[in-house]
């Protein structure tokens, strides 16, 4: 068991030809995901990596029957690229690219929703299910099969907790990364619900920044429904007020999304707080070793 | 990035908001004519810098005659104004808006921003205007109101008589109200706006609506759709620092302490400032370099890290996803001996090709001190920047 992706899952690269989207995905089928063919209008008929490419996500859904849709377009195309996977029914979307506009995301957010679909991103570094399927780009060769489930808002803060619990032996059931941005296609309570009820999962790190409430909503939400442990990290402790850190949403903003809130609002729920980064490992040994 | 308010009012004008006659100057000379052009006995004259509390720094003032126009211009225009919103040094007075003088019955406020929990654009109004938004929320939540607009469906009739509702307008404001409500929307969303803020929004002495105050801020990821608003820039309002690196595609705050970082990702950079904290030490800024961080960027960075005379020790700290740490490798050793680096730099490479990337730095010659894991690399910065 693993969430969201394994070794079934039929993967549709959009953007397919691009420079980004080459390497990522030559690199996803050397690790073993199943890409079954890319969109790239205009390249209808040709082959790229192996793969045959398509006009359009309907005309790939028709051939080849994907239930995954992984986007590597340039930010202003992904709103279109998102609608029209959407249109297509593909129930996962994972957006890669960054920079997308916020307005774009608050439609587009609103339409998934509507229709049902679960879109992961943008900005972010996909999802991994160790062994079986690498939809985006992180460095497989850190991931081990196991047993903790990993959710986060950054990219290489996951790899840092990736590489922590592969390194005490736990490995990870899957990992995701929702995004950096202020409005994530899907939040850390949608990832806590299916680590929740995935089998092979035995503990959820949840690694979160300041900025927004994500963390405070996720509090909440594991108090009354996450029976498994869930270890967290929150990165920007040292940040100041009003000053953006990289990530579009991770600013204290008005006095709130600090990490001493969050931290104080996760440990009130029973979330083993990890004291630096360099813990992350150590606290899952501790709660689960 | 931020407007300034003569920007925000011109762009309300465009969009058929109520704003005052006004003109913008540059000089003393400029804004006698202003003066005269816009007519009257009475003009409000407002230093123009990027921050809210001006008017208690001594940055807005009533004047009665041209003259003292004048003189506020010749007293502002180049200096550094300081509010309870900038930092110690304050921000440069590089413009003077004069407008027609407003009478007010009544001052209200009214902001839309991007709210994240219900995904929308939010206006917020209340009945109190002109103050600290935040303590009327915490005090008399009651005169606030938060009305989300509907992403796919837009901004409906209803939502604006309930705002007017709120804000205690009688039947003539609340259809002023409910067509400034759609023009409202209709500028945040074909701007690419992330807040607007009219603070205050007042009822003048003619029983109208008028905006009083223009504070709009853009959506960076969004600039590429509005090149006539990437020319409303004023980089004198940007940390000097802040704006080189941007020019460079690197993310860069600075902050107060003595270990520069270098990080690849946000998120790492932050942690990697959290865990220099944790020793003891105290980082200088926040800097990612991107996750495709080449010799250039590399060196870029160095420059803008180094730039800062505080910096005692630079901290290299780079988890290897996609990107290759023996290019980063490559890339630290040609910015080093490129820029000159005068400092001790403490390196810690981490994941792919990392081993590689060590070697190519020991074999270097060049002064680093190359650490495999990031909890030796920061405990060494901190030493090193006692």
């Amino acid at each position: 068991m693993s969430i969201l992706v394994n070794d079934q899952t039929r993967v549709l690269v959009q953007g397919f030809t691009g420079s980004q989207a080459t390497l990522h995905s030559e690199q996803s089928i050397e690790y073993g995901t199943n890409i079954v063919g890319g969109v790239t209008p205009g390249k209808g008929g040709t082959i790229h990596l192996n793969k045959p490419v398509f006009n359009s996500v309907a005309d790939a859904v028709k051939a080849e029957e994907p239930n995954a849709a992984l986007i590597f377009v340039p930010a202003p195309f992904c709103k279109d690229s998102i609608l029209e996977a959407a249109d297509s029914g593909i129930e996962l979307i994972i957006c890669i690219t960054e920079g997308v506009p916020t307005l774009d995301m608050l439609i587009v957010k609103k339409k998934i929703d509507q229709v049902g679909l679960r879109l992961i991103g943008p900005n972010c570094p996909g999802i991994i299910t160790p062994n079986e399927a690498k939809l985006g780009i992180m460095p497989g060769s850190i991931h081990k099969k196991g047993k903790v489930g990993i959710i986060s808002r950054s990219g290489t803060l996951t790899y840092e907790a990736v590489k922590q619990t592969t390194d005490l032996g736990f490995g990870q059931s899957s990992c995701v990364g929702i995004g950096g941005d202020p409005i994530p296609g899907s939040s850390f309570i949608d990832m806590l619900e299916l680590f929740n009820d995935d089998e092979e999962t035995e503990a959820i790190v949840m690694v979160g920044e300041i900025g927004g409430s994500a963390e405070e909503d996720a509090a909440d939400y594991i108090k009354d429904n996450v029976s498994k442990p869930v270890i967290s990290y929150i990165a920007g402790q040292t940040a100041p007020a009003g000053k953006r850190m990289g990530h579009a949403g991770a600013i204290i903003a008005g006095g709130k999304g600090t990490a001493a809130d969050k931290i104080s609002k996760l440990q009130e729920s029973g979330v083993h707080i990890a004291e630096s980064l360099l813990h992350i490992g150590e606290t899952v040994k501790k709660v689960i070793g | 990035m931020n407007l300034h308010e003569y920007q925000g009012k011109q762009l309300f004008a465009e969009f058929g908001l109520p704003v005052s006659k006004h003109e913008v100057v540059f000089s003393g000379d400029e804004a006698i004519q202003a003066c005269n052009k816009i007519g009257g006995t009475k003009w409000v004259v407002k230093a123009q810098v990027h921050a809210g509390g001006r008017g208690k720094a001594g940055g807005v003032k009533l004047i009665e005659s041209p003259e003292q126009a004048r003189d506020f211009a010749d007293q502002w225009l180049g200096k550094r104004l300081k509010t309870y919103q900038t930092d110690e040094n304050g921000q440069l007075v590089s413009a003077i808006l004069i407008e027609s003088c407003t009478d007010i019955d009544k001052e209200l406020y009214l902001s839309a921003v991007i709210d994240r929990s219900s995904q929308s654009v939010t206006f917020i109004a209340s009945s109190e205007g002109g103050v600290n938004i935040e303590e009327v929320a915490s005090k008399t939540p009651e005169k606030i109101i938060y009305e989300n607009v509907d992403p796919l469906t837009g901004p409906q009739p209803f939502q604006a008589r309930r705002i007017s509702s709120v804000l205690g307008l009688d039947s003539n404001q609340a259809k002023q109200f409910s067509g400034m409500f759609q023009n409202f929307v209709k500028l945040f969303n074909e701007l690419d706006l992330s807040l607007l803020e009219v603070n205050p929004l007042v009822i003048n002495s003619e029983g109208k609506l008028h905006c009083l105050d223009a504070k709009i801020n853009l959506d960076s990821n969004a600039l590429y759709r509005h090149p006539s608003l990437v020319e409303m820039q004023d980089p004198t309002q940007e940390d000097p620092r802040e704006s080189e690196a941007a020019k460079h595609d690197l993310s860069y705050v600075s902050l107060d302490g003595n270990i520069g970082c270098m990080v690849n990702g946000a998120g790492l950079a932050m942690g990697t400032m959290d865990t220099i904290k944790y020793f003891g030490g105290a980082p200088a800024n926040f800097l990612d370099v991107g996750g495709t961080a080449t010799q250039e960027r590399v060196s870029n960075a160095f420059k803008i890290i180094l730039a800062d005379p505080e910096v005692k020790v630079v901290l290299v700290n780079i988890f290897g996803g996609i990107v290759r740490c023996d290019l980063i490798a490559e890339g630290i050793v040609a910015a080093i001996k490129d820029v000159g680096v005068n400092v001790p730099v403490v390196v810690r490479l981490e994941g792919n090709n990392a081993e590689l990337g060590s070697q190519i730095l020991a074999d270097s010659g060049v002064e680093v001190e190359s650490l495999n894991d990031l909890e030796s690399a920061a405990k060494k910065s901190v030493e090193l920047a006692k």
